[in-house]
This record gives C-alpha cells, sequence and structure tokens, in this order.
C-alpha cells in the first residue's frame, strides 16, 4: 500500500497548526538543513530526486535552482503560484487550508537553498480561507523562530509575504504573476531573459508551485532515492490528483505518479451508477482530452505526453456518456477567450471567433465547413503567441475534434444538439 | 486601522510602491464596497503612484468592482466540473428566484448574480462563493435554504442599522 505523505494529516482538525505538524516531525528538515547542508548541496539534493515542476510544466526543480547566478548583487526572490486557477485543480487550495506549515518549511527550505530572504506567495483572492490559514501558519513559525531574523539560530534570515491575487487565470502564468507582483496589468514577458536571472523587480527570481515546494523537506528528510523510487524513474514521487466531474467519490487523492488512469478513476469511485466513462481531461482543462478507451495511460509527464495528453495540474476531470462533447469543448475555450489577457493577436482575436464558430454549432446552427474553419483556426493560433495559453486551448479544441468529431458532425447534420 | 494605516502597512511588505496597488485596492473595496473614481484617486495618493496605474488594475482584474454591487455577491462557478455536475440548472433556479438575469442586481440591492470561472473546489461541485465563503455540492434545495438565510442575515443586519441610526431614548 503506498503511504501518503503530503496528505498524510489532511483529515485531522488540527492539521493547519504548527502543534500537529511539528508532532508529525514538522520543521525538522529546515533544522536538518541549517545545521548539516551547505545551500548548493540542498540544490543537489533536489536534482537528484529528479522532482518536477508540479505546476503544470513539469521543469525539473533542481534545475531551474541551478540557474540561479551565485553571486549577484541584487537580493533574490522565491515566488509561490498558489494561483490554481487551472479548471479542474484544487490540490493547491487543499494544502494550504489543511496543511499550510507544510508550504512554510517547503518555502523555508527552498529559499535557503536558493539564496532568497524574501518569498511572495502568490495566492488567488478567492482563496480567502487558505490565506487565512497561511497567514496564522507564517505567524505561528516566526513565534517559533523558523521564520525571521537568524533562523533557528543561523545566519539565514527569511520573510514570507503573501500577495493576493484579484481574479485573472493569467496571473498563474509565471512571468505575467511577476508583472502582477510588480503592481502592473498581469501580461506574460518575453523570454529570455528567464526569471531566475531577471525576474521580480529585475533580480533572480525561483518561482515554484505550491505542492512542488511541499514535496522538498520531505525529500530532504527521506532522502533523494526514497522519492525516486515512487513512479517512473525519470518522473518520479508522491502526486497529488485533483478528481471531480462524473464519478462517485470526487476529491484529491494522493497516490504514485505513474498509476494508470483507469486505477485512479477506480480510486475516485469509478463512473456514476449506470454510465460509461466517454472522456477523461487529465491534467486540468489546458490539457487535450483523452478519450474513454484511453485510460490505460500512466500519470506522469512523458506516458500523458507520448499519448498526446499532458499531466499539467493533475486535474483529472471525467466525463460520461450523458454529456455533449461539443458543449465541453465549447465551455473551456470561453473559458480561455475569457481569460485571455489580450497581448497577442492569435489568441485574443482567434479565440473569439473560435467560441463564435463552436456556439452556433452547439445551438444546431452549424454549417457544413465549420470544422475545417475551426482547425484553420487552431492552426493559426497553436505556435503564434506570446504564452502557452493559447497553445492549450488550441491543442484541447484539436483534440475534441479528432477524438469527438462524429458528435461535432452530428451537431452540424442533425442541425440540433443530439444531447438535448 | 483606517484605511490609509491598512494601506500603508500593505505597502511595507515591497520595496516598491507600485507592488502595493493590488494589496491597496483590496483593502479599499472591503472598506467601500467598491471602487468608484474618488476612492481609486485616494489610492494613488496614499501609496504616491500614478493614477492612471490604479485605474489600469481596478479595471484588469475581475474581483475588483468599479460599480456597486449588492450586499451579497452570489458567484456561482459555471466551469466544466461544475457544469458536468448541473450548475445550468442551479443558474436557471437562482435567475428565477432572483428575478434577475446573471449579472445584474435585484431592485433592493440585496443581491448580486454572477457566474465565475472554476473556483477552485471543483471536489465539491457544484459550488457557489459567497463573500468570502464557498458553498459546495449544490442543489436547488441547498440554494433556497442558503437564500432565505441570507435573507435573514441581511434582515437583521438592516434592522440593526435602523437601531443604530434611532436617536437614543426613542
Ligand atoms: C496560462 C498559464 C496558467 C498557469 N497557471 C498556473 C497555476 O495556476 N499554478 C501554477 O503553479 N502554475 C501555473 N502555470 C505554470 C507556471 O507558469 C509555472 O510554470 C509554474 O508555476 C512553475 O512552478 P513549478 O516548476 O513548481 O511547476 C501556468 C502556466 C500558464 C501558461
Ligand atoms: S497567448 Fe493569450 S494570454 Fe498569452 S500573452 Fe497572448 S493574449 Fe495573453
Ligand atoms: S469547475 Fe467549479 S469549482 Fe472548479
Amino acid at each position: 500500500m503506498f503511504e501518503p505523505v503530503l496528505l498524510k494529516n489532511i483529515d485531522a482538525p488540527d492539521g493547519h497548526l504548527l502543534s500537529t505538524y511539528e508532532a508529525g516531525g514538522g520543521y525538522q528538515a529546515l533544522a536538518k538543513v541549517l545545521r548539516e547542508h551547505t545551500p548548493d548541496e540542498v540544490v543537489d539534493l533536489v536534482k537528484q530526486s529528479n522532482l518536477r515542476g508540479r505546476g503544470g510544466a513539469g521543469f525539473p526543480t533542481g534545475m531551474k535552482w541551478g540557474f540561479v547566478p551565485k553571486r549577484a548583487d541584487k537580493p533574490k526572490y522565491l515566488c509561490c503560484n498558489a494561483d490554481e486557477g487551472e479548471p479542474g485543480t484544487f490540490k493547491d487550495r487543499i494544502i494550504m487550508e489543511s496543511a499550510p506549515h507544510q508550504l512554510v518549511e517547503g518555502l523555508a527550505v527552498s529559499a535557503y537553498a536558493i539564496g532568497a530572504e524574501t518569498a511572495y506567495v502568490y495566492v488567488r483572492g478567492e482563496y480567502v480561507k487558505a490565506i487565512r490559514r497561511l497567514e496564522q501558519a507564517i505567524a505561528e513559525a516566526r513565534e517559533k523562530g523558523y521564520l525571521g531574523a537568524g533562523v533557528l539560530g543561523s545566519d539565514f534570515n527569511f520573510t514570507i509575504h503573501i500577495h493576493c491575487g484579484a481574479g485573472a487565470y493569467i496571473c498563474g502564468e509565471e512571468t505575467a504573476m511577476l508583472e502582477s507582483l510588480e503592481g502592473k496589468r498581469a501580461q506574460p514577458r518575453l523570454k529570455p531573459p528567464f526569471p531566475a536571472v531577471a525576474g521580480l523587480y529585475a533580480s533572480p527570481t525561483v518561482i515554484n508551485n505550491v505542492e512542488t515546494l511541499a514535496c522538498v523537506p520531505h525529500i530532504v528528510m527521506r532522502g533523494p532515492h526514497w522519492f525516486r523510487a515512487i513512479g517512473p524513474d525519470k518522473s518520479p514521487g508522491p502526486k497529488l490528483y485533483c478528481v471531480s466531474g462524473q464519478v462517485r467519490k470526487p476529491g484529491l487523492y494522493e497516490l504514485p505518479m505513474g498509476i494508470p488512469l483507469r486505477e485512479l478513476v477506480e480510486h475516485a469511485g469509478g463512473p456514476l451508477p449506470g454510465r460509461r466513462i466517454k472522456a477523461v481531461i487529465p491534467g486540468g482543462v489546458s490539457a487535450p482530452v483523452i478519450a474513454g478507451d484511453g485510460l490505460d495511460v500512466g500519470m506522469d509527464f512523458d506516458s500523458l505526453a507520448a499519448a498526446g495528453s499532458m499531466l499539467g495540474s493533475a486535474g483529472v476531470i471525467v466525463i460520461d456518456d450523458s454529456t455533449c462533447m461539443v458543449k465541453v469543448a465549447t465551455r473551456i475555450i470561453e473559458f480561455f477567450h475569457h481569460e485571455s489577457c489580450g497581448k497577442c493577436t492569435p489568441c485574443r482575436e482567434g479565440l473569439n471567433w473560435v467560441v463564435k464558430v463552436l456556439r452556433r454549432i452547439e445551438s444546431g446552427e452549424g454549417a457544413p465547413g465549420d470544422l475545417e474553419q475551426l482547425e484553420k483556426l487552431c492552426k493559426g493560433i497553436f505556435g503564434n503567441t506570446f504564452c502557452a495559453l493559447g497553445d492549450g486551448a488550441a491543442m484541447g479544441l484539436r483534440a475534441a475534434l479528432t477524438h469527438f468529431r462524429d458528435e461535432f458532425v452530428a451537431h452540424i447534420e442533425e442541425r440540433r444538439c443530439p444531447f438535448h | 486601522m483606517s484605511m490609509r494605516e491598512k494601506i500603508e502597512e500593505a505597502a511595507a511588505r515591497y520595496p516598491d510602491q507600485r507592488s502595493a496597488i493590488m494589496p491597496a485596492l483590496l483593502i479599499a473595496q472591503n472598506e467601500h464596497g467598491h471602487l468608484p473614481g474618488p476612492v481609486l484617486e485616494e489610492v494613488a495618493d496614499i501609496l504616491g503612484v500614478e493614477r492612471i496605474w490604479v485605474y489600469e488594475l481596478a479595471t484588469f482584474y475581475t474581483l475588483f468592482h468599479t460599480e456597486p454591487i449588492g450586499m451579497f455577491h452570489l458567484q456561482l462557478c459555471d466551469n466544466v466540473s461544475c457544469m458536468l455536475c448541473g450548475s445550468d440548472a442551479l443558474l436557471k433556479h437562482l435567475e428565477a428566484l432572483l428575478g434577475i438575469r446573471k449579472g445584474d442586481t435585484t431592485p433592493d440591492r440585496l443581491f448580486t448574480l454572477s457566474t465565475v470561472e472554476c473556483l477552485g473546489a471543483c471536489e465539491m461541485a457544484p459550488v457557489m462563493q459567497v463573500g468570502d465563503d464557498y458553498h459546495g455540492e449544490l442543489d436547488i434545495g441547498r440554494i433556497d435554504a442558503l437564500l432565505a438565510r441570507l435573507r435573514a442575515e441581511a434582515g437583521e443586519a438592516i434592522g440593526a442599522g435602523l437601531a443604530d441610526a434611532a436617536p437614543p431614548g426613542e
């Protein structure tokens, strides 16, 4: 049986308190690195673990940290991406609400490794409870000397600030987040320079997701080999899967990386009574949909990429045979269109056009040639946008058009939605 | 603490005052309910930043309201997971119950009804945020009970307001 690590205390009513966290071995990783390891050694531990970012792109965390210049005449920053806007995703909220000290300790260890004295946690503004719990955890940790000047008697100084978002999905894109933190409209920046070299206030900056940072203390305590032994070697570790939609037991599940999607859906109780699973979106709505016959794929970065989709945020949305895929595709593109920051034309105008065509098909007013039109639009958007939002939208629509073409065609031929 | 003090406290967290515009707008909105022009200008003046910078943010982020909204802002999620769990029917029900369309405010200014993108709580879909609180696993019965509770709360708040306003001894 797989032993949950990140969610160990998640159901404990006092799981958010320092006393509970300490009783379970909390803050020992921080004490250990300050006592036994140089910052470079911590970066090496994380490199050896093969930890890959849990925010969506799966970039190797140790490698990212290694890009931070050793000597810099400017302060370095650690930013935690807690914007969690990818539809279908709720893992970071649950960590912050139910086990916020895991994040606080992860921030402290990671900041020590990269040489940052200040961290900003960018939390979406809707997460009021998570923000309160995190504030409380930071205050408790400061009281106990885990944060502040001279952490645990060392010469490491560390402060965490919370920055509340105000309802814009694009702030989850790391350079848009930096713009937002600097008090500007959240529009992605050109890369390079990469944030590790010139990020927040043009200083070296590491941006990591909540779950990524929460893994770090466990890697320190149990060792990189423990981490690497869970799941595929190139994409290892315990993983939080957010399962929602048309399943019996939606919820947050901690299981090994690489678990077959079919098994994950079974953990979540399987389909609703009398229903058959038609499709699964495996990594938030930016991840291309997988048809019901493709559920044997492993839930890790490489296996899902090979299957034409992506692990993304591991927001697993289950769709059964009662649901119209044209409607799902329309809703997803409406989302991207609404959240487009407006900076580049293919995304801003292209998605506007795609939404119009999709709405017309869904309402039974589609015309022959509309599907070709959609494909042309996807081609015009994909690879031509400033950030990955536009790409995600185009990839998702292409997958829906490929796997569920018959449903699109039926809408156009029958001049109505067959599901209504 | 006054609004100015709260904003100055928030601004101390950043090396650059411009970073404090977002937190300052959140503070100002909590204070005033929404963000009319004069409030935006006050925020700019407290921080000593360009007014245009403040306007820019107030109009970019969806949680900022430059127009007044109702006492309770009903924010129903209609993204995919909630849609799969029946948010469409809940929206219709809310519109019928309140006699308004999404985006509008009831004439008594108690309720503003909006649909929002994923609230990050899809495990309890369908979900609606009201004020700071999430309400999940909603169905028609729960919506009815919730609205009844909010109306009662509003009644009490208005009652208390009237009592406060009454001259002492009368
Ligand atoms: C449109 C868009 C939205 C994103 N939203 C999020 C998000 O909500 N949370 C997150 O952690 N990463 C998000 N990302 C990924 C971040 O840009 C970044 O890769 C990540 O935060 C890095 O952290 P990690 O290496 O720990 O995964 C998003 C990316 C894009 C393109
Ligand atoms: S792809 Fe869309 S969200 Fe990204 S920069 Fe262009 S307009 Fe903005
Ligand atoms: S889709 Fe409604 S909370 Fe995520």
